[in-house]
């Protein structure tokens, strides 16, 4: 048996990812709340595959539960990806700070809780891989969604520094930055086209990078250029954008 | 942004419909008219076209699969290229298949699509046990052939126009190996072609691919090939990855001469006579799928693919005079394809009747409705019909004629307050 343990399944990215490890000869645990909506998804990677599917409650806020459900775990999984994201409201997240709380707390606080717990435990049995999707938006803060960003921009931080922690331990960290990915998360966006993937690209190149031991990972790949020039703006210009 | 189908003409404004759950669905279809079910645009013309799509293609879970009987249930947005990834290595193929993997299950369905085995097996709702479907009064119904008749014949073949299908029961084929033993017959005229294919009818697979620029006595030569499945326990199937067309081409590229240099070297490379050969699933079923995008070479106007069938009887001498009308218009078609199907299925819109179909691909241009109008009357001179799923430009009157059971079509539909809720720019177009 070789698991692999997805947390924030219930992703668009989560599912289309899924099903490519399935693909590829992997069993999976699926963890979130309220897991069991994922029923007839696991019922139907299983009548693809033939693989094993778990589903496994989670709650990425209660930082309190997340040692018991990693011991919980009936088999030490390879390898974990984290697709947890919460993208929110930026403009009730400047107000509300319990909204700001919220995207900073999923996005980032629950997400280290975890994988501090997975990383110690890979790191002595020196081996393993994690994987954890952060977001262009950690690039570079803009005033359209900065909490968010500020958020996936300490997300990535911490997986450079886990990267380079357990870098002696073989165990392999990638840093995933999707950009527009077309999902029930952007549903509402008018998206362009040409720099917006499907799930399922994002999904075979996440496997890929995963089994090639890349860093970094930008999805689309033009999201790479798109960034560098965007980071490379200078701040006197870049406050007076809108984009 | 709309839809397109795959011939990328009509371009037409739609709004586009997502759906989870059946509730969201029903709300959908009790809120507007004139909707369509859309699954991944491969029908060639406006059948899959309204001002309303719903979009199917998201409905793609595996559901359940039945080992002893062979039996897949599956929601309707499932494509076969996904069935076939995953079943293929385990031993198992599509009963029918069209000469495409990358169309819904519900596309299947709805177009009661057939393939290279249609003098055996017969059209896709041959292998569906059962599907669901909702219709027009947002009620989930399961249908199968005995127990909703009337449903079935209007649905199989129905172009989406009686409801939204859900997902649907199929059977599978047991094969033992991705590999089919194929021979190609080249011959040199249309009476050898006809020849070939009665030798060959005991073969289950078969088509064949016809040179349309051929004039005088070489008209109707063409490269046969026919086949069946190897049983050597090679079942290591994988998706290939696509090489694609990234942009359209100029609409100039395709024209007479490159279409001729094309079918030169195409027919040329295969031997004279008969030759055998030993081809892969894609290679044998899905020649074209291996360039993604291949509308895009005909360019930005798009193109139409015109197939129509006539009676066994009439075939030899309609298909004479289409290829000579064809020869002489000069309008090159890349790819013409020819094949001898079985019996006619019960379904009131399927397609497929006992004789022999022809489809050609066409650019959009200057004077070719006028040719294929021109085509239209031969064919129903000999009595044949032409194929709603490639077709964007059938007149109601040609239409009608090649389908004797269309009354009984338009009366389902109204009795089930269907016409007003379920069009497509071609219902309204023949008026069905």
């Amino acid at each position: 048996m070789s698991y692999v343990l997805i947390i924030g399944a219930k992703s668009d990215i989560a599912k289309a990812t899924a099903r490519e490890y399935a693909k590829n000869g992997y069993d999976l645990y699926l963890a979130g709340r309220n897991i069991s909506e994922l029923e007839v998804f696991a019922q139907d990677i299983v009548t693809r595959t033939q693989k094993e599917v778990k589903l496994v409650e989670l709650d990425i806020l209660d930082y309190a539960s997340h040692q018991s459900f990693y011991n919980n775990l009936e088999e030490e999984p390879l390898g974990v990806i984290s697709a947890v994201g919460y993208l929110g409201e930026q403009e009730k997240a400047q107000s509300d700070f319990t909204e700001a709380q919220k995207i900073m707390d999923t996005n980032y606080t629950g997400v280290v809780s975890l994988f501090n717990i997975i990383a110690d435990d890979f790191e002595k049995r020196r081996s393993g891989f994690m994987v954890g999707i952060s977001s262009v938006a950690g690039d570079r803060g803009r005033k359209s969604n900065y909490i968010y960003g500020s958020a996936k921009a300490a997300l990535t931080a911490y997986l450079s520094g886990l990267r380079n922690r357990l870098y002696e331990s073989q165990v392999h960290v990638l840093t995933v930055k999707p950009g527009f990915v077309a999902t029930k998360m952007t549903e509402e966006m008018d998206l362009p086209e040409k720099l917006t993937a499907q799930p399922e690209e994002v999904a075979l190149e996440i496997y890929k990078a995963q089994q090639s031991a890349k860093n970094v990972l930008y999805t689309k790949w033009i999201w790479k250029w798109v960034m560098l020039i965007i980071r490379n703006i200078p701040e006197f210009q870049f406050k007076k954008m809108s984009i | 942004m709309s839809l397109m189908s795959w011939g990328m003409y009509p371009k037409i404004k739609n709004t586009v419909f997502k759906f989870t759950t059946a509730e969201n669905l029903k709300e959908i279809i009790n809120t507007n008219d004139e909707l369509i079910p859309y699954g991944n645009g491969r029908s060639y013309g406006d059948s899959a076209l309204s001002t309303n799509i719903i979009n199917v293609k998201p409905k793609d879970y595996f559901l359940d699969f039945d080992e002893q009987k062979g039996l897949l249930h599956i929601q309707a947005g499932v494509l076969l290229s996904e069935i076939l990834e995953h079943y293929v290595p385990r031993g198992w193929f599509l009963k029918v298949t069209p000469g495409t993997k990358l169309i819904t299950v519900g596309g299947a369905i709805a177009s009661d699509v057939h393939g290279k085995n249609h003098h055996v097996e017969g059209c896709f709702s041959e292998c569906v046990e059962a599907f669901t479907i909702m219709l027009a009064d947002g009620e989930t119904v399961t249908c199968t052939k005995e127990g909703t008749p009337d449903l079935w014949k209007a649905t199989c073949g129905g172009m989406g126009l009686t409801g939204v299908i859900l997902d649907a029961k199929i059977y599978l084929k047991k094969i033992n190996s991705q590999y089919i033993d194929q021979t190609t017959i080249k011959t040199k005229n249309l009476k050898e072609t006809f020849t070939a294919f009665e030798a060959y009818q005991d073969k289950p697979y078969s088509v064949a691919w016809i040179d349309c620029l051929a004039k005088g006595d070489k008209i109707g030569k063409c490269l046969l090939m026919v086949g069946d499945f190897r049983d050597d326990g090679k079942l290591n199937y994988k998706l290939k990855a696509q090489k694609s067309i990234p942009f359209n081409f100029p609409s100039f590229a395709l024209n007479n001469w490159s279409v001729r240099a094309f079918n030169w070297l195409y027919y040329g490379k295969s031997k004279n006579g008969v030759s055998k050969q030993r081809v892969d699933i894609d290679t044998f079923f899905y020649p074209l799928d291996a360039i993604g995008h291949w509308n895009r070479i005909y360019g930005k106007n798009g193109f139409t693919q015109y197939q129509f069938i006539l009676p066994k009887e009439t075939s030899y001498e309609g298909l004479e005079e289409i290829l000579t009308a064809i020869s002489d218009s000069g309008k090159g078609s890349f790819l013409a394809v020819l094949k001898l199907y079985g019996k006619a299925n019960d379904n009131w819109l399927s397609f497929p009747i006992e004789g022999y179909s022809l489809a050609l691909d066409f650019k959009i241009e200057k004077g070719l409705f006028e040719l294929l109008d021109k085509l239209d009357e031969v064919v129903v001179k000999h009595k044949g019909r032409i194929y709603l799923t490639k077709d964007v430009r059938v007149s109601k009157e040609t239409f009608e004629k090649g389908y004797p059971n269309i009354e009984k079509f338009r009366t389902f539909r109204k009795k089930n307050k269907m016409n007003s809720k379920f069009q497509s720019q071609q219902s309204k177009r023949v008026g069905i």
